[in-house]
């Protein structure tokens, strides 16, 4: 036989293993570590929807449910979607319900790309996009956003990406890993560039109940802007169900259909059990999400106050549970910072090169912890930062 | 009214973490220091906080206690209703907690003792010969599975593994 490497996927073989290798074994290897990495929530997810999912498995609902999703769990979303963002989406038609936002983002990825497609990302960002966009056969064209934009995404340099190859712009606001938010004066200005032009927008909502001051406005919301966009959310971020697997994909029809071919013939349907769960959390979990909400903003100001007085900027995050600190200034790459505060001060968190070439210089640091531990953490580092 | 809501989102604060200092506490809520402290101390002062508690699970260490609920039922005194007698009953050190009840009995009663012995004393030499207690029912605790929010029991690890994405 010849060697594996001629014989699997030359897309896939070229891609690049997710994350910063050595620095992630060198932390499985060690004990007493505190650690600021993980990006799900620290919450179990609240015991009134934990109870909807283990019901549904005491009346026997173990089933493929639709291809589609439950049609009362599309109904709870698009309800949801037009009470807390003013949508309107088409139960039957424009709702795919998909394991994870993940499958909602790679689904609409593969639903629109031809091969050459560019696809214009927000860098830095979450690592999945880029992969999945090459594995879909399109070009990513990474745009970077800048602190002194508080890495927004802005229409000049949006405009200036785009060339007649564009297809498809990934929309990831609330941002993981910096926290940054668009509003919708950011929006509006998006939405001008992009009018004009074919573009679709794919529009990563995950985080959409996780800003802090303002409400979250999606792009779908803005005029003209319905009819371009596909909005990728779920339920993990929101409710604390990241192991629930469970998200949804909404776009029009035209664009849903071919989504749902995807979906259908690689997924079947989303796990059940967390679709009958998942109508819970819609129905009757506001409250759930205002309690995190709250303890999270708290986090966010005290981790970057926490931050800033031990000597490493921070920019204050309108969203998401990341810190994104400015670990620049030492005269070491962030990756061998990180490594260095992991080995000396047995604090762990994600160097920003993970995040994308143009994460060097930062770190991100989650606060989906316990304001004790975190508080362990700033102290540790403080420490290590006084021995610099 | 921009008072009246600083002092309950500093009280929902405080009231999760007792050990939060006025600093940390102005900073998680994006406050000025002496605002949260001139907004504690008035709560102190006006009997909106009245103690700091430590929350601990005393069946962790060799202590001896017994904690009982008590369904006492009562004569009204006329003109001073139940409070009188409520009183009489409340400045037992023994008495935890007190609450006057609506339904079967008039007045719940939960009190801690160092054994079933010295609860069954505080029941029959002090509580029910009390002149307007017409009836006691005596309920020992076996095991405290949650308190004030808390589920008493093992500490629940944080199974998250160190995966960042």
């Amino acid at each position: 036989m010849r060697p594996y490497r001629d014989l699997l996927s030359r897309t896939v073989t070229a891609l690049e293993p997710s994350g910063i290798r050595k620095y992630f074994d060198l932390l499985d290897s060690m004990d007493d570590v505190i650690s600021l990495t993980v990006g799900q929530p620290d919450f179990i997810t609240p015991w009134h929807i934990r109870v909807a999912g283990i019901e549904s498995l005491e009346d026997g609902k173990t089933y493929y449910t639709s291809n589609s999703g439950l049609l009362r769990l599309r109904e709870s979303i698009a309800r949801y979607l037009h009470r807390r963002f003013g949508l309107t989406y088409e139960p039957d038609g424009e709702i795919t319900v998909t394991v994870g936002g993940s499958e909602a983002i790679d689904a609409a990825v593969r639903a629109v790309c031809n091969p050459g497609d560019e696809v214009i990302i927000p860098v830095p960002c979450f690592v999945c996009y880029e992969p999945i966009v090459r594995m879909a056969g399109g070009v990513p064209v990474l745009l970077e956003t800048k602190a002194e934009d508080d890495f927004r995404l802005t229409a000049e340099a949006l405009r200036a990406a785009i060339t007649d190859k564009t297809k498809l712009l990934i929309l990831p606001f609330p941002n993981n890993p910096t926290g940054a938010t668009l509003d919708e004066h950011d929006l509006c200005e998006i939405a001008d560039v992009l009018r004009p032009t074919d573009i679709l927008v794919l529009s990563d909502e995950i985080y959409a109940e996780l800003t802090y001051g303002r409400r979250h406005v999606s792009i779908a919301s803005v005029e003209g802007m319905r009819e371009r966009t596909i909005l990728a959310s779920g339920f993990s971020k929101a409710y604390a169900m990241t192991g629930w697997r469970l998200g949804y994909v909404c776009a029009p029809k035209e664009i849903s259909a071919q989504i749902f071919k995807i979906h259908q013939y690689s997924i079947m349907c989303a796990p059940t059990t967390s679709q009958y769960a998942a109508i819970e959390a819609l129905e009757a979990g506001d409250a759930d999400i205002e309690m995190m909400r709250s303890e999270y903003d708290r986090r966010r100001r005290y981790i970057v106050d926490g931050l800033e007085s031990i000597g490493l900027h921070t920019f204050m995050p309108g969203g998401a549970f990341y810190a994104w600190a400015n670990v620049g200034g030492f005269g070491m790459s962030c990756e061998r910072f990180c490594e260095r505060l992991l080995y000396e001060a047995h604090v762990a968190v994600v160097p920003g090169t993970a995040f994308g070439a143009c994460g060097e210089g930062f770190a991100r640091i989650s606060y989906a912890y316990s304001v004790s531990h975190i508080d362990r953490a700033l102290k540790r580092i403080g420490e290590f930062i006084g021995t610099l | 009214m921009q008072n009246m809501k600083d002092t309950k989102e500093i009280l929902g604060v405080i009231e999760g973490d007792a050990r939060l200092s006025a600093e940390q506490i102005a900073v998680m809520l994006g406050k000025e220091t002496g605002d949260v402290r001139a907004i504690l101390e008035k709560c102190e002062n006006d009997g909106v906080i009245l103690g700091y508690h430590t929350l601990v699970d005393w069946d962790k260490t060799d202590r001896e206690y017994v904690t009982a609920f008590i369904e006492v039922k009562i004569t009204p005194q006329r003109d001073r209703g139940f409070d009188k007698i409520a009183e009489r009953i409340y400045r037992y050190p023994e008495v935890k907690s007190l609450y006057l009840m609506s339904g079967g009995y008039d007045l719940a009663c939960i009190i801690e003792g160092r054994t079933m012995k010295e609860v069954a004393y505080f029941v029959a030499q002090k509580l029910a010969p009390l002149e307007d207690v017409i009836a006691t029912a005596t309920h020992f605790v076996l095991r405290k599975y949650k308190s004030d929010g808390v589920v008493f029991g093992a500490v629940e690890e944080d199974a998250r593994g160190n995966d960042f994405i």
